[in-house]
């Protein structure tokens, strides 16, 4: 489990930082999108995968999140 | 010149990295990269922020050097102690040149050293009751003193002392912040793990002391954010913001208080300069206070004109006016520099190789001027500083990431710009190459840099290294070929 932090960018597209390793990137694709339920796997540019529990849709970005990393590009 | 193609750049990187035995080789191969700018990831190109090889000269600090040097020491009226022996806080003491306002000893603290002066039996026993005790002495010597930070060295977190502990009993007592930051050098790979210790330092016993505190807000409040004020770099940023008509609530952390730091969390925008050291504690306050941030760039007239036209669609009509006004007056003076000094500069070439946000940042000032950046580099970069650069830089132009002094001499050596940007390490060694160099991580003891005040200088101190007459007096008078009249009149 990784502490990420999901934020919106000025054009509404989600971005992904994980502060840990410093990785910033959008988020290509997400499972889930509505606002009552948000989340599950998610795709980023750089390829990596990673799942948020889904949930209700956050009221405001960004926001700092638990997420399993299902497969990390490098 | 920087007439080097792709192909002939990639060469030149093979070239150097020959003498590396294999497995070095391939390390630092990861390392090197010719700039594409249609890639759009930066780590399918330049591997960074990873370790150092062992055995090769790197120029990188510790994790001290980037919380007490960078981030904590500019807090001018708080006392920063370097707990543990006492060379590092000695050595590191006010080379920084992070100006301030200030009594130094009585109400400001930036260019004194306290040290708790580890000995071998605090090593045995422990440190705790020094630092307690030192405590106290700063409280009775200095009682002006608006708080006090610990910064460990090394041995702090070898021997396991509680300086948490310590601190909030001591805070107690003299009824003043006191903040333990675990940034013990040996962690992290560089400086900017330091950064990162620094601002969560910052985010978990400082930023919501004045949560709910009443606050007189105005629309138009802002804070500048990772300007260290090298130079006095902040105030020349600052009188533009406030010309165009923003408050200034807060200066991170060159001439900073912590009363600032504890009312940031009050403003409008944060205005990011030094994206490296402190996007940490921005991007905690956008999620906790909703307050956006946006990075900038305050050098070179082009850059400032760009950043002040992207801080003021932040704002209403009344800003934008202020923007275009504060650019129009500033816009002739600029111009007359610009006349001055870049047909003297005119196709000059520059490599870099600095820390933070300046082997990007800067490359526009350069531009500015008329000058090319053939090459540039950081010393602790990520891999969200390279995806900026590679914008910014030139096509097949040669990006170097924690570059050894051998490679950095080599490739000087084979690209021969006319001028070098780097720090005081290299400075020398350029120097005796023939090569002019200007110290760019703290303006070479001249500066500002930032704001357009901070561009008249750097263009007069980039002409003053290129075109100072002792470039032309490298070869001695008895090895320089005779010229053909002088031996006609000889003769």
């Amino acid at each position: 489990m990784a502490n990420i932090m999901v934020r919106k960018d000025a054009a509404g597209a989600y971005s992904f930082y994980l502060p840990k390793r410093d990785l910033e990137d959008a988020i290509v694709k997400m499972e889930f999108d509505s606002a009552e339920k948000w989340g599950g796997e998610i795709r980023l540019n750089n390829g990596g995968a990673y799942y948020i529990e889904p949930q209700a849709a956050p009221a405001r970005f960004p926001i700092s999140l638990r997420a399993k990393r299902l497969d990390a590009a490098e | 010149m920087s007439a080097l193609t792709r192909e002939e750049t990639e060469a030149l990187i093979q070239e150097v990295l020959e003498v590396y035995p294999e497995k070095a080789k391939k390390d630092r191969a990861k390392h090197l990269a010719v700039n594409d700018q249609t890639v759009e990831q930066s780590k399918k190109c330049i591997t960074s922020n990873r370790k150092s090889l062992p055995g090769v000269m790197t120029i990188r600090g510790c994790a001290y050097a980037g919380s007490k040097g960078v981030v904590w020491g500019p807090i001018k009226d708080m006392i920063h102690i370097s707990h543990g022996p006492v060379g590092c806080g000695q050595y590191s003491r006010a080379g920084r040149r992070n100006y301030y306002v200030g009594v130094t000893g009585v109400n400001t603290f930036g260019t004194m050293n306290f040290t708790s002066d580890f000995q071998e039996k605090d090593i045995v026993f422990g440190g705790d009751k020094k630092l307690a005790k030192l405590i106290g002495e700063i409280e009775t010597l200095f009682p002006l003193h608006k708080g006090i930070s610990v910064q460990s060295e090394c041995p702090i977190g070898l021997i396991g002392d509680d300086i948490e502990a310590v601190s909030k009993k001591a805070a107690k007592e003299i009824e003043k912040p006191i903040v333990p930051v675990r940034c013990e050098g040996f962690r992290g790979v560089s400086q900017s793990l330091g950064h990162h210790i620094a601002n969560d330092a910052v985010r978990d016993w400082v930023l919501d002391k004045r949560d709910g505190a009443n606050f007189e807000s105005t629309p138009y409040d802002v804070s500048i954010i990772g300007d260290y004020n090298i130079g006095g770099d902040a105030w020349a940023s600052r009188i533009l913001l406030e010309e165009m008509g923003l408050r200034v609530v807060a200066q991170w952390s060159g001439d900073g208080t912590i009363a600032e730091m504890e009312l940031t969390p009050k403003v409008k925008l944060n205005l990011l300069h030094c994206y490296r050291s402190m996007n940490y504690i921005s991007r905690h306050m956008e999620e906790k206070y909703g307050i956006p941030w946006l990075e900038y760039n305050f050098f070179g007239p082009t850059k400032i004109a760009e950043s002040l036209r992207a801080i003021a669609a932040h704002f209403d009509d009344k800003i934008k006016e202020g923007a275009e006004k504060v650019i129009a007056k500033y816009q002739p003076m600029m111009q007359a520099v610009i006349d001055k000094y870049k047909p003297r500069l005119q196709g000059k070439t520059v490599m870099l190789y600095v820390g933070g946000l300046r082997p990007r940042h800067v490359i526009g000032a350069y531009e500015d001027l008329g000058m090319e950046v053939i090459g540039t580099g950081y010393e602790f970069a990520h891999g969200d500083d390279y995806d900026r650069t590679i914008k910014e830089m030139g096509n097949a132009t040669l990006l170097y990431d924690d570059v050894t002094g051998f490679e950095l001499e080599e490739f000087v050596r084979r690209m021969k710009p006319d001028l070098v940007g780097s720090g005081i390490k290299e400075k020398y060694v350029f120097q005796k190459m023939g090569i002019p160099l200007r110290q760019m991580h703290s303006w070479d003891y001249s500066g500002p840099y930032h704001g357009y005040d901070g561009f008249a200088i750097f263009a007069r101190d980039m002409d003053m290294a290129i075109s100072n007459p002792c470039w032309s007096k490298q070869t001695p008078p008895w090895q320089k070929q005779p010229e053909t009249e002088e031996l006609k009149k000889a003769a």
